[in-house]
């Protein structure tokens, strides 16, 4: 098969279906196919997620205990040197105090001032819309945490025992989430949309944003959506509902 | 004009001796400290994931700041052609390069991962305005060199047509050094305290107070070395009118970026914490930077006769106050929390929307204080190793 043959197959089954069993719950199933390891990143697919803040439950972690599990961050007894990849957000209107909670993390933005600021190139934005440390070039100088406006980024403040052999993480580098990005390339979702999906309430809708036959495509269409701090022109690839 | 002649301390005294030794064993202490950060991590800093620059970034960005002004005396001999300056201008230069390498030193020191500098070496993002000042520090140092090997070579030195274009190089190449220090600061969009233009030339204003200040006790104690004072009653009026007028255009940049910050409403939090609730911050910055930094040493500098004792007095206030400054700056920047939904509170198990505690560690004021030992050290040493010092430095 040639190689656009198999991009356009690829498009085809990439995607996410959505059954509506009953009014407010839904099930949600991602599809795509692996990427080979031969096979580049195509700048034709920006991965996102549209999250209906109205579907989180109060004091619902599923998502951030689910990047935990996968990811091999948490676990640790020093909330404000220890690594969060993902943490459930509170907004209070100070006025008439209604709140919502929200999982807020890497905002995987099109321009991204994290990768701006990089002096050495480790914070990159893969072809897709990733936003990645290169741990292997990462010198630690926390550039680009002071850059982030959405405070996603940690910087490792101690040695880490056991990291997971797909989620690589070192004392002196800084780390974020990767929107599970070794999942993903094997044809998953990132594990705290499936976890929302699975066992909270599907709030976390994953897919490609520039698929326009693609569930959050069409929801992001349909639906009015709010991006964080959307002034800065950062362009985030994380989009929420209900907020 | 007679020849100047220039002398470096041949005869180092008892006193000589135990301040180098001061400085070494200071420097030693700060890359001890170094050493435990590496081997037990940030963790043993009071660095936090709010709070990710801390006191040995302030220590830095002072010392990088204050070598790019360090190097006036220089520039006004060269580039502004006055030759009363000449007899400082090597040592101006000798000053410039040792406090880079110091804020340099602390400032790799301090990166997670500082035995990787051969990547920060060798892989550049131009996008990055850090990229840039790695170029425009290696540069800064290089430019230097040269402009010392032009004034000092026997054969070269003997007029100025080399000294003056490097002497030009050198004086524009500070004022972009200096601005690319600020726009680290200037150009972050996502912290309110920052994201200001007005920062580059702010840190100008600094950089020029502040070398000029390192530089008098500097010469002072070398004056104290040599047996001799090195400032005379002429020029000590003079250095003292320079500072004073250095010290001025910091307040008003000072003033300016304030001000500016309080026209915009979307500001007023961040300038209500700073200059009004930030508790130690707010301190600092009306005690340490307005006070002790400014307003204290330009009433010294402008309404009392000069003194080599009240030029000295002037200057340590004016560095204590560029110390408090960039604390302000770059930690009362990070304590004060982000914002992510403009009028709004937030809370999250990551301290959102909380100001930050800070608290230096040991470690990290070890490591601060060690690259400001390291800088004078280069200076002691290069004092009595080569001809850096004026033999008649009256006229």
């Amino acid at each position: 098969m040639s190689a656009p043959d198999r991009r356009e197959l690829l498009r085809g089954l990439a995607g996410a279906a959505t059954i509506a069993l009953a009014p407010g719950v839904t099930l949600h199933v991602f599809e795509a196919q692996a990427r080979a390891p031969d096979q580049k990143v195509s700048a034709k697919t920006r991965w996102g997620m549209l999250i209906d803040v109205g579907k989180c439950g109060d004091g619902c972690t599923a998502c951030v205990e689910a990047c935990k599990t996968e990811n091999g961050w948490g676990g640790g007894t020093r909330s404000r040197t220890d690594a969060q990849w993902i943490r459930a957000l509170t907004v209070r209107d100070p006025k008439t105090k209604a709140a919502v909670t929200l999982p807020m993390m890497c905002q995987h933005c099109a321009n991204p001032p994290c990768v701006d600021v990089c002096p050495t190139g480790a914070s990159f934005r893969r072809a897709d819309g990733i936003v990645l440390v290169d741990k292997h070039i990462c010198i630690g100088c926390r550039y680009c945490v002071m850059a982030c406006p959405y405070g996603a980024r940690s910087f490792v403040h101690e040695a880490v025992t056991d990291p997971k052999p797909h989620a690589p993480r070192g004392k002196g580098t800084v780390e974020s989430c990767t929107l599970c990005v070794h999942r993903i390339d094997a044809g998953h979702e990132p594990a705290c949309a499936e976890a929302c999906a699975d066992r909270a309430g599907g709030a976390m809708l994953f897919g490609d944003l520039n698929d326009p036959d693609s569930e959050i495509a069409k929801r992001v269409v349909r639906y009015r959506t709010v991006k964080v701090r959307a002034d800065l022109g950062c362009d985030p690839g994380v989009a929420y509902r209900n907020l | 004009m007679a020849r100047l002649v220039f002398r470096r301390i041949e005869q180092p005294g008892r006193e000589y001796w135990a301040g180098l030794g001061v400085l070494a064993v200071l420097a030693m202490v700060g890359l001890w400290a170094a050493h435990v950060m590496e081997l037990e991590g940030h963790v043993v800093t009071g660095m936090t994931n709010r709070v990710v620059w801390g006191l040995p970034h302030v220590f830095a960005v002072f010392l990088i700041v204050a070598a790019s002004g360090a190097l006036n005396a220089a520039s006004i001999a060269s580039v502004f052609g006055q030759a009363d300056y000449k007899p400082y201008a090597r040592l101006s230069g000798l000053i410039a390069i040792a406090l880079l390498a110091g804020g340099l030193a602390v400032l790799v020191l301090d990166l997670g991962r500082p035995d990787r500098l051969i990547v920060a070496m060798t892989r550049y993002n131009f996008a990055s305005i850090f990229a840039w000042n790695i170029f425009l520090y290696v540069g800064f140092v290089a430019i230097v060199a040269a402009y010392l090997v032009a004034m000092m070579d026997r054969e070269l030195g003997r007029s100025d047509r080399w000294s003056k274009p490097i002497g030009w190089l050198a004086f524009l190449w500070r004022l972009v050094l200096t601005t690319g220090t600020g726009s680290i600061f200037g150009w972050l969009v996502a912290r309110e305290a920052y994201d200001a233009a007005v920062l580059a030339p702010l840190f100008i204003a600094s950089s020029l107070a502040l070398g000029t200040a390192a530089s008098i006790p500097i010469l002072a104690a070398c004056g104290r070395a040599l047996g001799e004072p090195l400032l005379a009653d002429d020029m000590l009026s003079r250095w003292q009118r320079l500072l004073a007028i250095f010290v001025a255009a910091t307040l008003y940049f000072t003033a300016l970026h304030h001000l500016t910050n309080l026209y915009a409403s979307a500001h007023h939090g961040i300038e209500r914490f700073l200059l009004l609730e930030g508790g130690g911050i707010t301190q600092l910055f009306w005690i340490g930077q307005v006070g002790i930094g400014g307003v204290l040493p330009l009433a010294l500098l402008l309404l009392s006769a000069p003194t080599m004792a009240r030029l000295n007095l002037a200057a340590i206030m004016v560095l204590v106050g560029g110390l408090a400054q960039f604390y302000v700056v770059i930690i009362g920047g990070q304590v004060y929390p982000q914002t992510l939904f403009p009028g709004m509170e937030i809370t999250s198990s990551f301290h959102d929307g909380e100001i930050a505690p800070y608290r230096a560690s040991f470690y990290e004021l070890a490591l601060g204080l060690g690259g400001a030992a390291f800088a004078l050290l280069l200076i002691g040493i290069g004092a009595a190793l080569l001809p850096f010092l004026p033999r008649h430095p009256a006229r």
